[in-house]
């Protein structure tokens, strides 16, 4: 038997979290070393994983199968096709960051410090074990798996939102800890009530299929050996899609991300938008598309305009908001919008575009949120009217989070571009009109970090800007690999393409959909 | 004569019994009318075992009364505690049961 | 040879990538480095054109690809570079006088801490424009479009501790983005049309798709090519960009980037050769604008402004030759080269001006200047007699063409465009007019400058980089106090520094003759031939009758200047004018159009979705929770400790029970 490389991949970073939190209280140090090193350790593995993985080969690669409930058909199986491990690559990658981005945000005061009161040891646990459990969800090929881990994760997210908030907040201490709970507890209502739903689809899948088994019942409802009445599919559908949505978010089920992004710390608010609401979108095209592709393509057109509402609606309330945090929520919002509509375009752009979008705006929104993390710890407010003339004081920090903006508005030339205009395309070839609405949130995108990068960094500088410094060279470090790679994915994202495409081929032929052939067949 | 108007009669004694449980605030009145439901059963039970010629409402009869001996005396030793301890034999003083 | 061409962009790239990334250790030397990719990438453009014109007309053109840029499925953008006469004509123009601006900044950005970006932007810009122009589909154009309109964006900003400069930056980044909109749908529309968006299968079989799906692509492109050239009725973001350092708006807004429309309709010539619905919104987008800029430079103060619509103004009439289709093509091309010389120099001119009477931009506080400045004033007037189109000078010979052109349209149309180009040239010399004699005639008007220490939102700090302090803020530079600033001295007017000067003197000289030796033999005309195709137009009346007619309008127009500013002393202070003028210094009411539909219309809705957001939507389910606690909270109330209220529900339930039990056996 070979080495079982997936599991290894989630198996290191939860190890790495028990080890993290059994850290002497004394020696907080130490337990940031150990995350950064586990989380390092990871990289390599999904590195390793990356490398192993052949684009041209089976659909599910460095598969584990080991059985678990036998009563009930559940079995632990693993398997990654081309769009597991573009993601299990970008969460393995922006951990580190994450780590490294918040090395000092769960230091408590020395005073209120006791021996069994470890802040800091328990935030960096929570980040890994959410690590492990992301990792394994984008593994897992068994439906009962994911859904354990879909549920999971919700613990130690949170605590990490509850109990580790921003420590920039208006108002005093009491009220920002009412705040915390009131976005943990929303957050955790929201993901609990989609994952009931989704537990009862899980459960009806169970009494359709009988096992648990992604390849399986795909392979059998293809071959005819198993068949679903057209209510029981759109159910099962339905069910399944709502939990992903509320994870995504998709309008109109988003208001809790941005009170959990702007009240958690600026890694933690990465660590929710930029990892763990990728297995909402991922699982779309892994589950609601492979397992029901029939009721898929019937809820197409409902989930297009929903896509699409998402995508202006989040834009325009982006436009509107007047703390930092919150905008780039909302932004995210609007993202979403735009990788769902490339899922469903059911275009090869389309869900291509798709998932590099995940990747690609894991990694921008990263840059944009941890330096408007380093911003707000250096001035204390999250008030974008508290802010001016950044740029004059601190040009470091304000030419990366200009480049973190321009990500955010898809420049060509950074990696957001080319993911988001594969969704434009892949949506316009089959609905012209959705895809020339998603083009007007080019520039909203263009409207709302614009605005805000003029009303923080330019203009006169504020009397309580001036003692802003500039990034030091731990905070650098944290961001500049990020922005070389938006570079790069941005001139260069063959890389990723070539991984993604095979997988991307296999969904399309699981819903049973062509490309849109073109009008005029050019001379080639 | 009729039997059935023996359950009438034992309706109309239930009836006022539970009227009394529920009206009255005396505790040593609404035991009074606990007993008088159960009296109305032990009839309505007698009156049946008639109608149907056999005694199996008899004997259930005779359970009930042991049963409303039991309870007299567990409930009278506790509406004489309550009375020692509150000096009263209200029923509606002793609202302890909710939280 | 195709090896080289990607080193057109390379050089300025590293440039850019160097001077921003290198920190302050470059700060000594970061103007040199620039200036000299900037130059390598023009003695590049120049190799490989000589081994073009050593080429048949009909190889001329060369190709290269690098890799492909984002293949999926069908899908594929090649990062690959043509260059063919069009494109080697446009490179040569942005080497040539991006080499010339980058010398002339040296001596103009001198007292700037942060010079070495500006020369870190300005290599990003031109990097991102030999891109725009050499990209062989477009998707790549796209890139460089963008690219563009990013260094656009932070040459606009660079000052950007002012705000007004901060919002003009972000507000040409915006108009242009809604121009976008149209060259991202174009590319849609072609890659669900022809499968491909390459130039070459995309323009070869353009005429077998429908005339309809090609008339959407034109107009999108049309919308593209208004937002980057600011043309009605996306010009409004060109007259704020002036808040940029003068060599910016001699390149970025004069000279280059605002052509880049032109390019993109001339270059996507075939489809609008098909698509005539397309082509007439072109002529007319191009005339309308072509009036619009002229009216707007006639009202200005502001040097810049006045100069700024004249540009709008020239576009137009480059759009609207592109827009007549192959008897236009060549000689819109044309004026866009001659217009980059004399444009270029005329804003360099007015940069000297400014550089010699402490930053001030209003014209009303120039006069008498041309025995203060004598290069810049003979420079300055070459230029003015080149745009007015004086007989023998480069402006003559191309926008005469073009007048020709568009008598040669034909019918009602050709008559009514020629009579608005013919409109517009008299206009365009009545403004320069203006210009010239309020800024280097007439007697002095100079005021002392503002005292920067008392100007708003101007910081100490800053102070050491004055130059742009006293430029004020957006709009009228007449709401400036005229004096009252004791502190203040007068402006002491001395000829600029030899970096400033030479550029200046080169760029005079291609107003002069550039335009006269592309006429040799037509041999402008026959060098593109193979690219854009040409036809010979037929006007109406016969050439010399239209060049008369040009000639009167033109004097008519001066005359009309010079009879206005010339014979009568100019109030400093502006004055009240006409509606029409009043109008027209605010951008005949664009921006407050823009103002009260866009921007207070879109603050509305975004305050009432913010509003909506969080009562309606967060609401619902709020009000699920709170209506779940509410119900549990009556429920409460029955729990009220009394035995008789359980007795009343046990009594209760079992009554409901038995009455269900009786119903149920009775049915």
């Amino acid at each position: 038997m070979s080495f079982p490389l997936l599991t290894a991949t989630a198996v290191l970073p939860a190890a790495g979290a028990v080890l993290t939190a059994a850290v002497p209280a004394g020696r907080r140090t130490a337990a940031k070393w150990l995350a950064l090193l586990v989380s390092l350790g990871t990289l390599v593995l999904a590195a390793v994983v990356t490398v192993r993985f052949e684009p041209g080969g089976a659909r599910y690669q460095l598969t584990e199968s080991h059985a678990w409930i036998a009563d009930f058909g559940v079995r632990y199986e693993l398997g990654v096709d081309g769009i597991g491990v573009a993601l299990i690559a970008l969460t393995a990658l922006l951990i580190p960051f994450i780590v490294a981005a918040g090395w000092n945000d769960a230091d408590e005061p020395a005073a209120t410090a006791t021996r069994r009161w470890r802040p800091t040891q328990g935030f960096f646990a929570l980040i890994l074990m959410v690590e492990a459990m992301v990792i394994l969800s984008f593994e897992a090929t068994d439906v009962f798996l994911f859904y354990l881990l879909f549920e999971a994760m919700l613990i130690p997210m949170y605590f990490l939102i509850g109990g580790f908030g921003d420590r920039a907040h208006a108002g005093s201490d009491e009220h920002a800890a009412a705040q915390r709970s009131y976005a943990a507890v929303k957050f955790l209502l929201y993901n609990l009530i989609g994952g009931l739903i989704m537990l009862a689809a899980v459960v009806g899948l169970y009494a359709v299929a009988g096992n648990f088994s992604l390849p399986g019942i795909v392979e059998a409802r293809a071959s005819g050996d198993l068949t679903m009445a057209t209510s029981t599919e759109r159910l099962l559908f339905l069910g399944f899609f709502f939990a992903f949505a509320v994870k995504a978010p998709l309008w109109p089920l988003h208001t809790w991300l941005p009170n959990a992004m702007g009240e958690a710390t600026a890694p933690v608010a990465v660590l929710i938008t930029a990892v763990v609401d990728k297995v909402g979108t991922f699982a779309m095209l892994r589950f609601c598309l492979q397992l029901f592709p029939e009721a898929s393509r019937w809820a197409t057109p409902v989930i297009v305009v929903l896509a699409l509402v998402s995508i202006v609606y989040g834009a325009l309330l982006a436009v509107g908001q007047r703390d930092i945090k919150r905008l780039v929520a909302y932004a995210s919002i609007s993202h979403f919008g735009f990788i769902v509509l490339g899922i469903f375009a059911m275009t090869s752009q389309g869900q291509s575009g798709a998932t590099l979008y995940m990747v690609n705006h894991g990694i921008s929104t990263a840059v944009l949120m941890l330096v408007a993390g380093f911003l707000i710890s250096r001035r204390g407010s999250r008030l974008i009217a508290d802010y001016g003339g950044v740029q004059k004081v601190a040009p470091v920090l304000a030419g990366t989070f200009l480049i973190g903006s321009l990500a955010t508005l898809s420049l060509p030339g950074l990696a957001p571009f080319v993911s988001e205009f594969l969704v434009l395309v892949g949506t316009f070839a089959r609905y012209p009109a959705a895809g020339i609405v998603a083009t007007t949130g080019i520039v909203l995108a263009a409207l709302y970090t614009l605005v805000l990068y003029q009303r923080t960094m330019t203009g006169p500088v504020k009397e309580d800007v001036r003692a802003v410094k500039d990034l030091r060279p731990r905070e650098l470090l944290v961001v500049a690999p990020l922005i070389a790679l938006l570079f790069f994915l941005g001139v260069f994202p063959k890389p990723l393409t070539e991984i993604v495409d095979p997988a991307v081929r296999h969904t399309m032929s699981d819903v049973k959909q062509q490309d849109p052939r073109p009008e005029v067949e050019a001379a080639k | 004569m009729n039997p059935v108007n023996y359950l009438y009669l034992a309706a109309l004694l239930f009836t006022i019994g539970a009227a009394g449980v529920l009206i009255r605030r005396n505790a040593i009145v609404v035991f009074m009318c606990v007993e008088l439901m159960l009296n109305a059963c032990n009839l309505a039970f007698v009156a049946f075992s008639r109608l149907h010629g056999n005694l199996d409402g008899q004997i259930i009869a005779f359970f009930t009364m042991v049963v409303a001996a039991a309870e007299v005396v567990v409930g009278l030793a506790i509406i004489v505690s309550l009375f020692r301890s509150r000096h009263s034999a209200s029923v509606d003083d002793a609202s302890l049961m909710k939280l | 040879m195709e090896n080289l061409i990607a080193l057109l962009v390379a050089a300025p790239l590293l440039g850019a990538a160097v001077l921003l990334c290198g920190g302050r250790r470059l700060d000594a030397a970061g103007h040199w480095l620039g200036t000299l990719l900037a130059a390598a990438s023009f003695v590049v453009a120049a190799v490989l054109f000589f081994g073009m014109l050593g080429r048949g007309a009909e190889d001329r053109a060369l190709h290269q690809t690098l890799y492909t840029w984002v293949p999926v499925e069908s899908f594929r953008a090649d990062l690959a570079f043509q260059l063919d006469q069009l494109s080697m004509t446009f490179v040569l123009l942005i080497t040539g006088v991006g080499t010339l601006i980058h010398v002339y900044s040296i001596g103009y950005m001198e007292h700037d801490e942060r010079r070495r970006r500006f020369f870190g932007y300005l290599n990003l810009f031109l990097a991102a424009m030999l891109l725009l122009v050499l990209a062989d589909n477009y998707l790549l154009l796209y890139f460089g479009w963008e690219g563009v309109g990013l260094a656009s964006y932070l040459l606009i900003g660079f000052w950007q501790h002012k705000p007004s400069a901060a919002t003009a930056a972000k507000k040409a980044f915006l108009v242009n983005r809604v121009g976008d909109i149209g060259l991202s749908i174009a590319i849609m529309l072609m890659f669900t049309t022809f499968g491909t968006f390459a130039f070459g299968p995309v323009l070869a079989t353009a005429d077998k798709a429908s005339e309809g799906t090609l008339t959407a692509i034109g107009l999108m492109l049309l919308l593209a090519a208004c937002g980057k050239s600011a043309q009605v009725p996306l010009q409004s973001w060109l007259g704020d960009a002036m808040e940029g350092p003068t060599p910016v708006s001699a390149l970025i807004h004069a000279a280059t980037m605002v052509t880049a429309g032109v390019y993109l309709i001339t270059r996507s010539g075939a489809i609008f050769d098909a698509a005539p619905t397309a082509q007439t919104a072109v002529v007319t987008v191009g005339a309308v604008t072509l009036l619009f800029g002229a009216i707007v430079g006639c009202a200005k103060d502001d040097i810049k402004k006045a100069l700024a619509g004249s540009t709008m103004s020239q576009i137009g009439y480059m759009v609207l030759a592109a827009g007549l289709g192959p008897i236009g093509y060549a000689f819109a091309i044309m004026h866009l080269v001659t217009h980059g010389f004399f444009k270029a120099g005329l804003f360099l001119g007015a940069g000297s001006v400014m550089h010699g009477m402490n930053d001030e931009v209003d014209m009303r506080k120039y006069g008498g200047l041309r025995a203060y400045m004598p290069v810049t004033f003979v420079t300055f007037g070459l230029g003015y007699l080149a745009i007015i189109g004086f007989p023998g000078l480069s402006g003559f010979w191309s926008k005469d063409k073009i007048i020709e052109a568009a008598f040669a349209k034909g019918g009602t149309e050709g008559w009514i465009l020629g009579a608005v180009t013919l409109l517009g040239a008299g206009i365009t010399a009545y403004y320069m007019t203006r210009v010239m004699i309020m800024t280097f005639f007439g007697e002095k008007r100079w005021q002392p400058a503002p005292d920067p220490h008392r100007a708003p939102d101007v910081e100490p700090a800053a102070a050491d980089d004055g130059r742009h302090l006293a430029a004020g803020p957006v709009g009228s530079p007449a709401a400036e106090g005229p004096a009252g600033h004791p502190a203040g001295e007068l402006p002491d007017p001395h000829e600029s520094p030899r970096s400033m000067t030479v550029p200046m003197i080169v760029l005079a000289f291609g107003s002069v003759f550039a335009g006269g030796l592309f006429s040799i033999n037509s041999a402008f005309v026959h060098w593109l031939e193979p690219v854009t195709r040409f036809e010979h137009g037929h006007p109406p009346v016969s050439a010399a009758v239209i060049t008369t007619a040009t000639l009167v309008v033109l004097l008519a127009g001066a005359g009309l200047a010079y009879a206005q500013y010339g014979r009568r002393p100019v109030p400093v202070t502006a004055p009240r004018g006409s509606l029409l003028t009043r109008a027209a210094r605010r951008d005949l009411l664009q921006d407050d159009f823009n103002h009260v539909v866009l921007v207070r219309g879109g603050e509305h809705l975004t305050r009432s979705l913010v509003y909506v957001d969080h009562t309606l939507v967060d609401g619902v389910v709020n009000g699920t929770a709170a209506s779940v606690g509410g119900l549990s909270g009556r429920l409460r109330k029955l729990q009220n400790g009394y035995a008789r209220s359980y007795a009343v529900s046990m009594f209760g339930g079992t009554a409901v029970l038995i009455a269900a039990t009786l119903l149920m056996r009775a049915v």
